[in-house]
């Protein structure tokens, strides 16, 4: 796997007026792209939450983010889609490169950083006055696909993320209907309909139960052929069962970023080796 | 990964439509900028109409004689302001009392369900028109008798009645329960543990709530009207036994005179009684945020 | 064995043999028998309001019972002095001044809701709160005064015969145009209603759960367009329950109408015309009913005007903690 898709990339940055969604049409595997962080510092007010981080998480490829409570992981990843900056006093400095664009930049739209890179979250929080079909056409109709375009996307999201079979004869049910898991794979389906290049994900399986905490990490298996996916997790079986490699973070510092076999057998940090082994052992 | 690769496209392109979203957005908050700027615009409107037009007629004289006898010129509104006082001081007399009871009886002894229809019958009691209130004590006490003081300053007292009992009841509910356990455990009983614990405690949104209901009672006309309104408008009365002339009702008259120099009287009334009022509730305003604030530590 | 009378705390002594003080005695049922019955007279109230004034309209309810609704006539001179009465031109004219305030403030209030809660820059959210608040702290009849000599003279002088000029083909705008009519009473609610309904509304639209808002700012969304996708479905039955109190407020209102309104009895198409409301018109005949059956069909008014906005007020409450409780 590549770890510098930068280098990847020989050519220029042209064709500024082509949507990206339109580079998915079709059956063929979608490359992602990578994110790179770079001296990312956050802060909630006068207090610093992020002191600098240094990372690229590489295209088409699951990181998993771990680290004890209040480490900043998931300011770090609300950082990258610009969430950050919707909490009252909070601000954000450095750059974060989505292939080689910084969403920072000043000129940068911010419905269009969030439009590329998409955000599960930890708690399912689909629209309760919308329907299934609708809650997944939100990000499309804003957008502004619409029609025949706007149904097969749908009907595709929702097939991506194994839902489709449960819920194709009551599309027009309130999306509140549905089970824990259910509703997190709408969510995840919602997110995906727009195709983003980027998936975050902020401890999506905290609050479900084991079976449909599997089945997504199954469907995060299968998505990362066309996403890259950042999962931000305290559970390490899972970081282990799903992510090509994970980072360690410790108040808000990033301690070790390496193959997720490598963090769990033969950790380089003596921190990063407590906190695995305290968890584990 | 492969090399279906498109040509290089920049991911944070702006999507087809996306300048007409910002500008939508734009457009937005632009008329809920404009719906909030008109409100103020009225408020200031009103205000200001009041400060222009009755400063004029405000000095010394107005504020302190009575108004002059027929066709005479000079004169003020000093019997209308004593007269208010007396009304108001008469139903904050007989309503902050009663008010505090009720909340002290839905917080410490009433059960929930009790407690909760008291609080609906006070909700539903504060949605009485004041006019209605008005011909309640007209019926109960004016007719057949005459209209006094007494009946204006209960009129005003049922009015004010809900609004300070249901600010009681919230101060009263924020006083925290370990306090009255506190006192408890010491060995008081209960009414003690209100008298000396609780109420001190909450004494300053206590003052609030009452300082709101003077607030809103002090520019009530419609109660007024059946009770404390046909008065003798050129001597000072201080006898609650005979209707009492007021600020609300005096402004009434004279708003209601096709004379120039009426419209200038209660021009300048209008000014003492929005002064008035506005004072009072911007005081209490700023009480009841620190005050709420020290309850909650 | 008394303590100090400066301290109710009992001594140690006094724990150990304890004997229920007199104070205690009396203190302890006299305060919960005291606060009850205020709590008594809290719900007695608005019964003993409603048993009055039904009462003292009895002449006029036992001459004309429930067709009074339905009469159109006010006319104290009539049958020789005896006068005719009935209520229907002041129940159009409450309902539709009332209705048409709504119609103005309900868009107003919850722009100005949107504008305190989402869209506005927070330095001027407090201010402009606090502002809008004051504006129900104006007592009625100084808005009234406002409305006679200032508001009305624009609406009859500049306003209507624009609106006139324009629309008049609308029967709705076909009238003389006259400073003292519907359209200026309707004006004066809506300012009154304004503030409660902006006050309710914004206390829904702050508690929207933060979670969906989020959703929608992670899909991409404008400020608007999360607003629209999520804090007004969201809200949507609050702001009802908002309305509704605030009709209840407009449907009350006596002096400001009065002041304003002509107090004419007829129903008109035109907003211009004069008219006349319940509360208004009790209001305006305060001094010159003659007692006997003008009186009491005064009071027959107030009846129907206390059974309105009871009906409203208990409507809303109750839609308002359905909505709240969920």
């Amino acid at each position: 796997m590549e770890l510098d898709p930068i280098a990847s990339r020989g050519e220029s940055q042209r064709d500024l007026a082509r949507a990206p969604a339109d580079a998915a049409d079709g059956a063929g595997p979608r490359r992602g792209c990578s994110v790179t962080v770079e001296q990312l510092r956050a802060y909630y007010g006068e207090q610093q939450v992020l002191k600098g981080i240094d990372i690229t998480f590489p295209a088409n490829e699951v990181t998993a983010i771990i680290g004890p409570s209040g480490c900043g992981k998931s300011t770090l990843v609300r950082c990258i889609n610009r969430m950050h900056e919707e909490v009252p006093g909070a601000r954000a400095e450095g750059r974060v490169l989505l292939d080689t664009e910084d969403v920072y930049a000043p000129k940068v739209d911010v419905t269009a950083v969030r439009r590329a890179i998409g955000m599960v979250f930890q708690r399912p929080n689909p629209f309760p006055t919308m329907s299934i079909f609708d809650n997944v056409a939100a990000g499309l109709k804003l957008a502004g696909i619409r029609g025949e375009r706007m149904r097969q996307r749908v009907h595709e999201a929702l097939r991506a993320v194994g839902l489709w079979e449960e819920v194709k004869d009551r599309l027009g049910a309130s999306g509140a209907g549905l089970s824990g898991g259910q509703q997190q794979r709408l969510c995840i389906a919602r997110t995906i309909a727009v195709e983003p290049e980027v998936v975050l994900m902020d401890e999506p399986c905290s609050a479900l139960d084991p079976i449909a905490t599997l089945r997504i990490e199954e469907l995060i298996d299968e998505l990362k052929a066309r996403y890259t996916i950042v999962i931000v997790t305290h559970n390490m079986q899972q970081a282990a069962r799903v992510a090509n490699s994970t980072a360690f973070m410790l108040d808000g510092e990033l301690i070790e970023h390496a193959p997720t076999n490598d963090i769990f057998t033969t950790p380089r940090d003596e921190r990063t080796e407590r906190y695995v082994t305290g968890k584990f052992g | 990964m492969q090399g279906a690769a498109p040509a290089h496209r920049n991911p944070l392109a702006p999507a087809p439509g996306a300048r007409r979203r910002r500008l939508i957005n734009r457009a937005m908050e632009g008329v809920a900028t404009v719906a909030a700027a008109l409100a103020v615009a009225v408020l200031l409107l009103v205000v200001i109409s009041v400060l222009i037009k009755g400063l004029p007629a405000i000095n010394l004289d107005f504020l302190t004689k009575n108004p002059a006898p027929f066709g005479q010129r000079g004169g003020g509104i000093a019997n209308s302001i004593v007269g208010s006082a007396i009304l108001i001081g008469l139903a904050s007399a007989m309503s902050v009392p009663v008010a505090v009871l009720i909340a002290i009886f839905t917080s410490e002894f009433a059960g929930r369900r009790t407690a909760g229809a008291i609080r609906f019958a006070l909700d539903i009691l504060n949605g009485v028109p004041t006019i209605v209130t008005g011909v309640f004590v007209f019926g109960l006490i004016v007719y057949g008798a005459r209209q006094s003081g007494w009946a204006g300053g209960i009129a005003l007292a049922v009015i004010e009645l809900p609004i300070v009992a249901r600010s009681a009841q919230e101060v009263l509910e924020l006083v925290p329960r370990s306090l009255r356990e506190a006192g408890l455990a010491l060995g008081l009983r209960r009414w003690r543990v209100v008298l000396r614990i609780v109420l001190p405690t909450a004494a300053g949104g206590l003052i609030t709530g009452a300082v709101l209901g003077v607030a809103r009672v002090a520019g009530e006309t419609a109660p007024l009207l059946f009770t404390s309104s046909i008065f003798s408008n050129f001597g000072l009365t201080t006898n609650p036994a005979q209707a009492m002339p007021n600020i609300p009702v005096t402004i009434f008259g004279l708003s209601e005179s096709p004379s120039p120099s009426d419209h200038a009287a209660a021009w300048a009334a209008a000014l003492v009684l929005i002064a008035f009022v506005l004072l009072l509730s911007i005081v209490a305003r700023s009480f009841h945020e620190r005050s709420r604030s020290r309850l909650r530590g | 064995m008394s303590g100090p009378t400066s301290s109710a705390l009992p001594r140690r002594s006094e724990l150990l043999n304890y004997r229920p003080r007199l104070a205690d005695r009396i203190g302890e049922p006299g305060l919960r028998a005291l606060s009850a019955l205020a709590g008594v007279l809290a719900v007695a109230l608005i019964l003993w309001i409603a048993e009055t004034v039904f009462n003292d309209a009895g002449p006029a309810i036992t001459k004309y019972g429930l067709g009074f609704i339905g009469r159109q006539v006010w006319n104290p001179d009539a049958n020789g002095g005896v006068g005719s009465f009935g209520a229907l031109d002041f129940i159009y004219g409450t309902l539709v001044s009332s209705l048409i305030a709504m119609v103005i403030a309900t868009p107003l209030a919850v722009a100005i809701a949107l504008y305190l809660t989402e869209l506005a820059p927070r330095v001027v959210r407090r201010p402009v709160a606090i502002l809008v608040e004051l504006l129900a702290a104006i007592p009625s009849v100084i808005l009234g005064l406002w409305g006679i000599l200032v508001l009305g003279p624009f609406l009859g002088n500049r306003l209507e015969p624009f609106l006139h000029r324009i629309l008049g083909w609308i029967p709705l705008f076909g009238g003389i145009p006259s400073p003292y009519g519907m359209l200026t009473a309707a004006l004066v609610l809506t300012i009154m209603a304004l503030p409660i309904i902006t006050a309710v509304a914004r206390e829904v639209f702050a508690s929207t759960p933060a979670e969906l808002k989020e959703g929608a700012w992670a899909l991409g969304a404008t400020r608007w367009e999360m607003v629209r996708m999520v804090v007004l479905p969201a809200g949507r039955a609050g702001v009802v329950g908002a309305v509704i109190l605030g009709l209840g407020r407009a449907l009350g209102e006596a002096i400001a109408v009065t002041q304003v309104i002509g107090n004419t009895p007829q129903i008109q198409a035109s907003l211009f015309a004069p008219a006349g409301t319940l509360a208004a018109q009790i209001a305006s005949e305060y001094q010159s009913a003659n007692p006997g059956l003008g009186q009491a069909s005064l009071i027959f008014l107030a009846a129907i005007l206390l059974v309105i906005s009871l009906l409203v007020n208990v409507i809303a409450r109750l839609y308002v903690r359905r909505v709240s409780v969920r």
